[in-house]
């Protein structure tokens, strides 16, 4: 399994309903390609969250040769919308892999309207995140009305649906094939595809029999307790 | 009921909902905002009225006003926000009316940072608006239990004609968890006849009011507000105790605290040293003669407070309970930064040796 098989392009946006996991799917994408030798930069975007944002795992990212950049470096816990200049490089500097991290819902997605014009010049793909245990996208018809507002806010066409559904701590096995399950509705109404299934790497065997990847994560967005 | 993922903020609006509230009236501040957003979607789906108010202050009165029409009337906010509602919970308290307040608290003092805290336990429970008044305070430390407090708050609101409080740290609101929908059992509550919601055949309008010149009724309405307050006490106070059986060393903490401390415990138990929490779940009443007992008992050697707060608040309320009997220490931080597993492990050790 290579992150670049699935997600091919240079650069890849990362967006959904909030609380649907995208930062967990964003922090683990980046990391398996710098795992795969490709110099790769995150941009936290999130204006939407004020915690559990993947500005909290810098050191972790920069350890792993992840260069990270966020809204405002000196004052990473602050909720104001502002956007890094630095966020240009992952736009123009072709050599580099660059995974975006959207705040959720198109609230969130509205950071990304005013690149849209350099966006569709590059290798681009809009990763839609769904998890089907999150009441407000666990219907493909919710999850696709929440898809397109994301579409029409940003000026950019989803081209991937990833299955990120999850429990936290209660996950099992069901769940993910219950969120498979939602994907491939909303894929077949949408005729995107499915990219991967997350799953935490307990997971990926049992999981074999499923049509797309299966990307194994280690969780990173842990709770204090955890 | 299957499980589902919500976000504390969210789910807390949810439960309202669910509960039957009728009018919510709020003003964004981080971390809780997602409240009245939801609120401002979804309320409204169910015939309630959802109200962004110039401010916090408009808020609360409004609160007062729709609480006072005999409506399930909700407002919530974070730290400095709650500041400003003092004023008007104190009316509502003075007035004996119903209603819930969720504070969704981050670090202080003043405009202090949107990150988790605890500093606000003074203000909810000794009452952060003037005069001789309560609030129950409920702390949930989980978003389950947050979802069940928020549908239970309405009813014990209505049964005591007092507000409820519900105080969690901001992590509560902003965090993930798996929870489901349960029956919360309903409580008996009596009619709303005192309500001003109309004349309705009565030949007396109702009042409502926190205004009583003559100091002598003055004094009255106080006697009836503190035996209310007696009942209030005598009900309904609660806690958790983990472990409590043969711990020699007790770590006391509500909210987020008592959620690590779960995990320090087993490292500790791991370690083979006897570590218990106490978790006060009501923080007014607190639940003081169980941690009087406790205290008493011969295995406990020792207590270690928890707060997300420079030199704690709620260790107040330890020392009262303890009276003396055994040792009290303190591990906390302000400001926003939670204390770790490991902090906790470390503190516990040093508390225990103490004394040994």
């Amino acid at each position: 399994m290579r992150a670049t098989s699935f997600c091919s392009h240079r650069i890849s946006i990362v967006t959904g309903h909030y609380g649907t996991g995208k930062t967990e799917f964003a922090v683990n994408l980046a990391l398996a390609m710098a795992q795969e030798g490709d110099q790769v930069m995150i941009a936290d975007l999130d204006i939407v969250n004020p915690y559990f944002r993947s500005r909290e795992r810098r050191a972790l990212l920069e350890e792993a040769g992840v260069r990270l950049i966020s809204s405002s470096q000196a004052c990473s816990d602050a909720d104001v919308p502002a956007l890094p200049a630095e966020l240009l490089t992952i736009l123009e500097n072709r050599g580099i892999r660059g995974v975006l991290d959207i705040g959720g819902d198109p609230v969130g997605a509205r950071v990304l309207a005013r690149f849209q014009p350099k966006i569709v010049q590059e290798d681009y793909q809009l990763i839609y995140v769904l998890n089907a245990n999150r009441p407000e996208v666990r219907s493909a018809e919710t999850a696709i009305t929440y898809l397109r507002g994301i579409e029409a806010t940003t000026g950019l066409t989803c081209t991937g649906i990833v299955n990120n559904t999850h429990l936290c701590g209660e996950t099992t096995e069901e769940e993910i094939r219950k969120g498979a399950a939602l994907a491939e509705q909303v894929s077949k109404e949408t005729g995107i595809p499915v990219l991967c299934h997350v799953a935490e790497e307990r997971f990926v065997s049992a999981l074999s029999d499923l049509p797309e990847t299966v990307f194994p994560i280690t969780i990173k967005m842990k709770k204090p307790w955890e | 009921m299957a499980k589902e993922l919500w976000k504390g903020n969210e789910a807390i609006a949810e439960a309202a909902i669910r509960a039957g509230c009728d009018c919510f009236f709020g003003y964004p501040i981080t971390p809780q905002s997602e409240v009245p957003e939801y609120m401002s979607v979804h309320l409204p789906e169910h015939g309630g009225v959802f109200v962004q108010a110039e401010s916090e202050v408009a808020a609360i009165n409004m609160v007062y006003g729709a609480a006072g029409a005999g409506m399930r009337a909700m407002t919530s906010s974070s730290s400095p926000g709650i500041s400003l509602k003092q004023e008007g919970i104190t009316y509502i308290a003075g007035a004996e009316l119903p209603a819930v307040i969720v504070n969704c608290m981050r670090g202080g003092p003043g405009l202090g940072t949107i990150q988790p805290g605890q500093g606000d336990y003074f203000q909810a429970t000794r009452g952060g608006g003037n005069g001789d008044y309560r609030t129950l305070v409920l702390s949930p430390s989980n978003v389950q239990e947050t979802v069940d407090f928020v549908q239970e708050a309405f009813d014990i609101a209505d049964q005591y004609r007092n507000p409820v409080m519900i105080v969690c740290d901001g992590l509560i609101g902003q965090m993930m968890e798996p929870i489901e929908w349960r029956e919360i059992p309903k409580r008996k509550l009596p009619p709303k006849d005192w309500a001003a919601g109309g004349r309705k055949g009565r030949d007396h309008h109702n009042v409502i009011n926190s205004l009583y010149m003559d100091p002598e009724v003055c004094d009255e309405h106080n006697r009836h507000l503190d035996e209310k307050y007696a009942e209030i006490a005598k009900n309904e106070v609660r806690w958790e105790e983990v472990q409590c059986e043969d711990a020699e060393i007790v770590i006391t903490a509500y909210g987020t605290p008592a959620r690590i401390a779960l995990t320090a415990l087993d490292a500790l138990r791991a370690e083979g040293i006897k570590a218990g929490l106490f978790r006060p779940i009501t923080l007014w009443p607190y639940p003081e003669k169980a941690l009087h007992e406790l205290a008493a008992k011969e295995h406990v050697k020792a207590f270690l407070d928890v707060e997300m707060s420079s030199s704690g608040q709620m260790i107040d309320d330890v020392r009262l309970a303890v009276e003396g009997q055994k040792p009290i220490s303190y591990l906390g931080h302000a400001g926003g930064v939670m204390p770790t597993v490991e902090e906790m492990i470390e503190a516990a050790k040093k508390a225990l040796k103490e004394v040994k």
